[in-house]
């Protein structure tokens, strides 16, 4: 199986569903010319031509508003807004067109429409650049919320969004795009929304993580079994929405504890949305309140240093769990 | 009704006298359709915001009468008549109204958000300007798909200060997409009057993105039909994007909650001096395809109809309590 970057994969993914589906068109800010801000969309504007690979003003509501309509008249676009930050300019059209036209209209109209942007903090960018919102965005009935941890998830449910009836936010994070890993070239390579991803299997905790936060998990749960000899099961969500609760509340039926990890901030946030339903539908089985660790409740600060005491780390994760067992 | 002898007869712009009758008849069953929402609105069958469109019919009337069956619509919330000149069955308008079954949306929509896929009627959207930019999506499908469609967008006066209508304009003219901007200017965002909202004139903005703009008046359905036909055969050749500034009043208030305080009744009594229906009817009593008696036998006619329309929306039942998680996505068929 080929060896790809995260990048590269998703631009794989772009360049097969632009083959398969003349319906299909990109725009966006710099996605032709210059490639994409993380280089995603690099070598597609020559490929396919200006038609079908658009860029386009910086005027975000503008652009997915065009999406929208575009997606109502029958085409399948996909719209890129450089980083999840500047997707508060199209907020409205996300919102109140993208994700409650089917049910306004009873059915009568669909918005088959992807939106990718780049999320998460860690490289100095300052307060407004660097935001995880995912859990924003889940909030929304009518919407898909979808974001990779891996290269071959990054194919395959970018793929998986362009068959979707519906609008997709995707959310790539902006520490993942050089990751390798290997991905099926298999053009028809989808991975299904709502179907969670146990990254490695444990008896003792559960440790729950979407997009980047995956991979604090995943190093943590390596932490703790070589320092304390704990074994941590490692569930990647994929999709917030549809949420595949099924699969963590199965984990901790097994452990009997959990701990949700993500960058965005606490309160009001997604882990808190997983902790209430695991209270919800598997009371009985928790041995251990369940634990959120989470981004500070602080915008992201410039400096290094406080930037990283803002975000959570590996070893806050380990804190989490020694703390409860 | 004229007979099949004066059907074929151009009488006026290449307008036959059927289309004068046509247009007569529409604008005559939006305006007592909308006196009827108002009444049932305070018998407590309509409920939630109302927006009534009267005094604004020729808007609807005249440009929708220039479209084709390929063309898509999408409008604000004021937007019971728009449906109603694009041919929505008017039953199903007022059972959404009610918030029946048989409404176009069984009810899910309301007054603001009444949709016909059918005719192209894509919607009434009552986020003020947030359509402008879906119609620049629906004229690039038409350019992309070339199935010589074009978007028409209807907006009122109070969208042009959003920042959405500047992106919609400049987007629209960059890609030369094939939308009709339809302002109706009925001179008040709600309450507030267009010269304490807007620096400049509606047309100069828009003529600063590179597009026709024309000042019309939207109280005169012939004049809105000929400057439509115009925008019509330039979206068409493929020119671009059109812009139409209709200059109308509406004769109730903002909403059914607005106690008009703003402004005076002598100004609302001017307005409906120049009233499009009266004007019309005059025109056409001067052409001799209409007198006082035939007059009276269409207004009898229509107030006929409503009387169907509100025991059609009347008779059908209230949604299922069952159906309340219905349609919030589409289920995906294809692998």
């Amino acid at each position: 199986m080929p060896e790809l970057r995260y990048r590269d994969a998703l631009r794989e993914a772009l360049r097969e569903e632009l083959i398969r589906d003349d319906r299909v068109f990109l725009m966006g800010e710099d996605i032709g010319a210059y490639g994409g801000s993380y280089a995603v969309t690099r070598g597609l504007l020559d490929e396919f031509g200006r038609d079908r690979v658009i860029d386009t003003p910086i005027a975000e509501s503008g652009i997915v508003g065009a999406g929208i309509g575009a997606a109502m008249a029958g085409m399948r676009p996909m719209v890129e807004l450089m980083t999840i930050n500047f997707s508060f300019l199209a907020l409205d059209q996300i919102v109140n067109s993208a994700a409650k036209l089917h049910y306004m209209s009873n059915g009568q109209i669909n918005v088959p429409l992807v939106i990718r942007m780049a999320s998460g903090g860690g490289s100095q960018l300052g307060a407004t650049h660097s935001h995880s919102l995912e859990g924003l965005y889940a909030h929304f009935p009518g919407l898909r919320v979808v974001c990779p941890s891996t290269p071959a998830d990054a194919k395959g449910l970018l793929k998986r969004a362009f068959r979707d009836e519906n609008t997709t936010i995707f959310i790539e994070h902006t520490a993942l795009y050089g990751m390798r890993g290997e991905v099926p070239d298999d053009p028809d390579y989808l991975i299904e929304f709502g179907k969670a991803n146990v990254l490695r299997e444990g008896t003792d905790v559960t440790i729950v993580g979407y997009s980047g936060s995956t991979w604090q998990a995943v190093r943590a749960a390596d932490m703790l079994e070589e320092q304390e000899g704990i074994s941590a099961e490692v569930i990647d969500l994929r999709c917030l929405r549809p949420l595949d609760i099924d699969t963590v509340i199965a984990s901790v039926k097994k452990t009997n504890r959990a701990v949700v990890v993500e960058d965005d901030w606490q309160f009001g946030g997604f882990a808190g949305e997983i902790s209430a339903q695991l209270m919800e539908q598997a009371f009985d089985w928790l041995d251990a309140p369940v634990a959120r660790v989470c981004g500070k409740d602080v915008p992201l600060p410039y400096n290094r240093n406080l930037e990283f005491a803002a975000l959570p780390s590996e070893e806050d994760v380990v804190e989490a769990v020694l703390a409860m067992l | 009704m004229p007979t099949s002898q004066t059907v074929a007869r151009p009488v006026e712009d290449g307008l036959t006298a059927d289309q004068l009758h046509s247009f007569l008849h529409q604008m005559l069953f939006i305006r007592r359709f909308e006196e009827k929402c108002g009444e049932m609105y305070t018998r407590g069958k309509i409920r939630g915001f109302l927006h009534l469109y009267t005094g604004q019919e020729a808007c609807a009337v005249g440009s929708f009468a220039t479209l084709g069956e390929q063309d898509k619509i999408v409008t604000h919330y004021r937007d019971h008549g728009h449906a109603i000149a694009r041919g929505v069955d008017p039953n199903r308008i007022m059972a959404e109204l009610f918030g029946r079954v048989d409404g176009l949306s069984s009810g899910r929509g309301g007054s603001m958000h009444l949709y016909d896929t059918s005719k192209g009627f894509l919607g009434g959207y009552a986020i003020v300007a947030a359509h402008l930019p879906l119609a620049v999506g629906l004229g690039m499908a038409a350019n992309m798909k070339k199935d010589n469609s074009l978007a028409f967008c209807v907006f009122g006066d109070g969208s042009v200060a959003e920042g959405e209508f500047h992106e919609a304009l400049n987007l629209a003219a960059l890609w030369k997409t094939p939308v009709i901007f339809f302002c109706e200017n009925n001179l008040y965002g709600m309450g507030v009057p267009i010269s304490e909202s807007l620096s400049t004139e509606i047309t100069t903005l828009a003529a600063a993105y590179n597009m026709p703009a024309v000042k019309i008046d939207g109280m005169d359905v012939l004049d809105v039909y000929r400057e439509t036909q115009k925008a019509v055969e330039h979206c068409r050749s493929g020119q671009g994007p059109y812009f139409i500034e209709a200059m109308t009043y509406r004769y109730r208030g903002h909403s059914m909650a607005d106690p008009e305080l703003y402004r005076l009744k002598d100004e609302v009594e001017d307005a409906r001096r120049r009233d499009c229906i009266a004007r019309l009817r005059t025109h056409m009593q001067e052409l001799g395809l209409i007198d006082d008696d035939s007059f009276a036998a269409l207004q009898q006619r229509v107030d006929e109809e409503m009387d169907e329309v509100v025991a059609f929306a009347d008779a059908s039942p209230e949604p299922g309590l069952d159906t309340l998680f219905d349609h919030v996505v589409k289920e995906s068929v294809r692998a």
